[in-house]
Parts: structure tokens; sequence; C-alpha cells
């Protein structure tokens, strides 16, 4: 089977299990939470795997993509939909606004997006722009509150990320991002304009965290800036994503799955201890499975897409 | 040759921090001319070659690929207008394909030359074409930093030790290959400890110590020059 057309089969039988298991298991949230994790951890794939930035300010995109949604329904009056759109372009325009970051390597590009995610997030929660964003007491969507439409727009959302990874593993844009990725230098020899390559892949896992943040906000309905500018969301995607091995489609599917199922039957009550495991498996992953649990696949044959 | 200069590159200096890497550095290649570099260790060498290329920015001096001053530009427009290089240490595209890793350079190419199977063929690299890029000997990934900077058809070429470390047979092949690049009219720059591979593809050699050129001429020359044999043999001690 050609590897797109199992590539296509993966994303139908993703979403097919999205839409059918909650009928099954009546826990929308959880399924949402899933799904929230997933499309999340294909976002900081395109930016990590695909050109070794690792974001751990990510949540900024996801909190700006729920203000951004939220705000535009409450002040613009727009129906959730297209609000949910603005929500991405809000994130992208952050995204803009911080791509300079890109100039910074390594470990300096991971402290400057944690700390320009909280420089967002004290923004948005300071008491002096209650006006506008309601400050530290929080966001109601009462109004426009819907979960079942909320939950198939998130479908939808999750749809269009793992296309445009599948797009990132079959195209020659995802080649030249992998070489950027294995070595700038010789990619900027070879004529690739590596700068603005990677700021398209900055600027599309942008749009992914803010249209999930503002789907999420649209879910839930009524947050605090705290809810949607938690760090440990950002590490929880990270984590999933390197456990499950980064630049592939189906790694951030298996490590999602694994891990955040164990967080739910396991952490929920203890969730310090997950943050703690969380953190060690970050370090340990980098240092002796950069590939993941796909790259183990791998090894065996099996074809990780 | 009679013919302008294709690379022009006058008092070229570069720093880092208080260090002065490249201390006004001149520089002409004219079309199909093989230069030597050479120098002792940290003299400068592979400096040159960054900041030529554009890796690194020159913090004075002039750079000029034919009627272009290129001293400013980003690598990708530096590669676009004709010039290219190989690394010291090879970087290739380790988790694509060898194949690919040509591919990456074809499809940004901007100038006509040879394709990915044919520059394959001449750095001998066809039959490892599937072959993950990352899973290559050294000598292999130099053959493959050779083909990359090849597809993008450079009219100027800048070689950081290509050979060493390399087999007599393998050798044999680059020198063969570097002569070729050359007799197409393609202007080399080759930095190079091994005098006797050196000696194979040019006369001419330019010798470099702490970022200043101490010697411009011809090979034998150079060997009985006493500023060059000093600092050569000053380098063991
Ligand atoms: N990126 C850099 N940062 C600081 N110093 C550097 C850098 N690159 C080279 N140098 C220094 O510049 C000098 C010349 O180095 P190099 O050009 O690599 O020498 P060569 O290639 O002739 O052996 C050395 O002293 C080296 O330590
Ligand atoms: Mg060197």
């Amino acid at each position: 089977m050609p590897r797109v057309w199992s590539g296509a089969a993966v994303l139908v039988v993703v979403l097919a299990l999205c839409l059918v298991l909650p009928q099954l298991y009546a826990n929308q949230f959880l399924f949402f939470d899933l799904m929230v994790y997933l499309a999340l951890a294909q976002g900081v794939n395109i930016l990590y795997g695909f050109t070794g930035y690792l974001p751990f300010g990510y949540v900024g995109f996801f909190g700006t993509g729920a203000y951004g949604m939220s705000l535009a329904v409450l002040k613009l009056h727009l129906p959730p939909v297209p609000a949910v759109l603005a929500g991405g372009v809000a994130a992208v325009v952050l995204g803009l606004v911080l791509a300079p970051l890109l100039r910074l390597s390594g470990a300096y590009f991971a402290i400057a997006s944690l700390a320009a995610s909280q420089a967002v997030y004290y923004v948005v929660a300071n008491p002096s722009l209650t006006g506008v964003t309601r400050g530290p007491y929080g966001i109601s969507l009462a109004r426009v509150y819907h979960p079942s439409q909320s939950y198939l727009v998130m479908v939808g959302v999750l749809g269009l990320t793992l296309a445009a990874v599948l797009y990132l593993r079959r195209s020659r844009r995802g080649m030249v991002l992998q070489a950027i990725r294995d070595d700038p230098q010789s990619a900027a020899m070879a004529g690739v304009n590596v700068v603005r390559e990677r700021v398209l892949a900055w600027l599309a896992s942008a749009l992914i965290a803010g249209l999930v943040g503002g789907v999420f906000a649209w879910q839930i309905s009524v947050f605090y800036p705290a809810t949607v500018f938690d760090l440990s969301t950002s590490i929880m995607a990270i984590v999933f994503t390197l456990f499950g091995g980064t630049g592939t489609l189906l790694g951030p599917v298996l490590g999602v799955t694994v891990l955040f199922g164990l967080y739910n039957v396991i952490g929920v009550s203890e969730p310090q201890y997950f943050q703690l495991i969380y953190g060690a498996l970050i370090v340990l992953l980098v240092l002796f499975l950069p590939g993941g649990a796909a790259s183990l696949l791998k090894r065996r044959g099996i074809d990780v897409l | 040759m009679s013919c302008e200069p294709i690379l022009r590159v006058r008092d070229l200096v570069k720093r880092f921090g208080g260090f002065r890497a490249l201390d006004g550095v001149d520089l002409d290649l004219n079309p199909g001319e093989v230069v030597g570099l050479v120098g002792p260790n940290g003299s400068g060498k592979t400096t040159l070659i960054n900041v030529v290329s554009g890796i690194y920015r020159a913090d004075a001096g002039s750079i000029r690929l034919g009627e272009r001053e290129i001293g400013k530009l980003p690598p990708h427009r530096v590669a676009a207008l004709g010039l290219n290089r190989t690394f010291q240490v090879p970087k290739p595209f380790r988790s694509l394909t060898v194949r690919q890793n040509l591919e990456v350079a074809w499809r940004h190419r901007r100038r006509p030359g040879p394709g990915v199977r044919e520059a394959l063929e001449f750095v001998d690299l066809a039959s490892l074409a599937e072959r993950e890029a990352g899973t290559l000997n050294t000598a292999q990934q130099k053959l493959l930093d050779l083909g990359r900077a090849l597809v993008a058809a450079p009219q100027v070429l800048l070689v950081d030790e290509l050979g060493a470390g390399l087999g007599p047979s393998e050798l044999e092949l680059v020198a063969d290959r570097l002569r070729r690049v050359a007799e197409a009219g393609t202007a080399l720059l080759v930095v190079e400890h091994l005098m006797g591979f050196l000696g194979r593809l040019t006369r001419r050699v330019v010798v470099l110590n702490a970022g200043a050129q101490i010697f411009a001429g011809d090979l034998a020359a150079a060997a009985a020059d006493r500023q060059v044999v000093e600092v050569f043999l000053g380098e063991g001690h």
C-alpha cells in the first residue's frame, strides 16, 4: 500500500475513533482532552520534529487562541466557528511577533519561548486590562456553549493537523525542513532559505495551537488565564511528542495515547508526581532515545509513516 | 588566465571577540583556476571559507563574485549566485538518503548543472543512493558534501580539507574529480594539509598565518620561503 494511503488510513481511523468512542464510553471531556493533546503534540512535532526547536512556551499560542476566540465572541459578536479561526489568527500574529526568537539556538530558544508565553499570560491576566480581557476574573462564553458542536469542530481541527503532518512527511517542503533540522548550514549552502522555512513551520505550529485553544475555550466556556496558560500543557505536549517519536505521523499519536492514557488512569489523583516524572522523561528521552518509541518500531521494520 | 577574476576578496577582517581570525586577507580566483590555501592549524583557513560563503558576516572588507558584492548576503543567496563549499567536518543531512541529500540542493538550484543521478555517479556514490546519509563513513560523507556542492553548479567552489582522512584510492578519485570540475571552468580554492595531494591539483598556493597572508606564489617556492618554513616548523613546538 503506498504510504500516502496508509497515512490517510491512519488519519481516518483516528478521527473515526474520536467520533465513535464517546458513544461507547460516555466521557466526552476525556476524549476532547485527548484530541487537544493529539493536536498539540503534532504542533510540537511540526516545529521540533522538522526544525529542531523545542518550544517550552508553546502553551502561549494555545492561551492566545483561547482568548482570541473568546474576545471575538464577546467583543465582535462572531459566531463560534469564525471566532475559533480568529483565535488561530491571533496565535499566528503572536508567532510573527515572536519570530525573532528563532535566531536563538537550543536551550536559549526553549527558555526565551517559555518567558514569552509567561509574558503573554501576565498581560492577559493583568487587572488593569479587565475591561479588555477581563483580567484575572476569567472568561465566560455561556451564550455560545455547545459541547457537541465544539467536539465536532475539534475533530475537524485534529483532522487538519494530522493532514498537515502527513503533507510534511510526504512533500518536498517536509524533506527540506528535515534537512534544516539535520544541518542548517548545509541546508543554506544547498540553497534553502533557512530563516523563511523555519518561520513558516513556526507559524504553522502556532496556528494549530491557536485553533486548538479556540475550540478548547468554546468547549469549556468558563475559564481563567491560568487555565489556558498552564505551563504543564506545554510540558505534556512535549513529553508526549518526544516519547512517541518526532518527525513522524504515528509517533506523537502513540505518545499521547500511551502517556495521556496512563495519566488518566493513575495520574489524576496525584498530578504532581506526573509532572516530576514527565520532567525526568524529557531529559532521558532527549539523551537516550531521541527517536522516541517510534524509533523502536522502525528498528523492527514497522513503518511509522 | 587573462580574464577578470570570478572571486575578488579585499581586506577581509573577521573578529571573534577581540581576536582577529582574519586580519586583512586579499584573494583573487580566476575561472577554472585552482588555488591551494595552506597554513598551520588556527591560521584562519576555515574562517575565510565561512566568511566568503556567507556563513559568517565579515567585520570589514569586500567579497565580489563576478560583478556582485556578496559580503552581506545570506548563504542561500550566495549559493544561488554560484559560490559553494564543502565542510572540513562533512555535514550531510543525516536522516535523509544519499539521493535526497542531493535532491534538496537540486530543487533549490538556480543555475543549470548536473542532475542528481549524474552528480551521484560523479562522486562515486550511485550504489549508495538509498542509504541513510548518517550511516556513511567519513570519506563517503565528504564525497556527499562535494556532490551536494556540485549540484548547485558553482562558479566558485571552496574545498575545506577534503583530502584529510581519505585512503589512497579515495584521494586519487577526489583529485581527479576536482581537476575535472576546474577544467569545466569552476574556480577552486583548496584548503589542504596534504602537500602531495595539493601538488596534483595546482602550483599556485597562498599561505596564511594568524589570519594574514604571508606568501602567494608557486608551491615549490613556498617550500623554500624562510617565513613559511618557520611558521610550519613552529607549529610542532
Ligand atoms: N566560531 C568561532 N568562534 C570563536 N573563535 C573561532 C570561531 N571559529 C574559528 N575561531 C578561531 O579562529 C581561529 C582560526 O580558526 P580556523 O579558521 O578554524 O583555522 P584553520 O581552519 O586554519 O585551522 C582559531 O583560533 C579558532 O579558534
Ligand atoms: Mg580548518
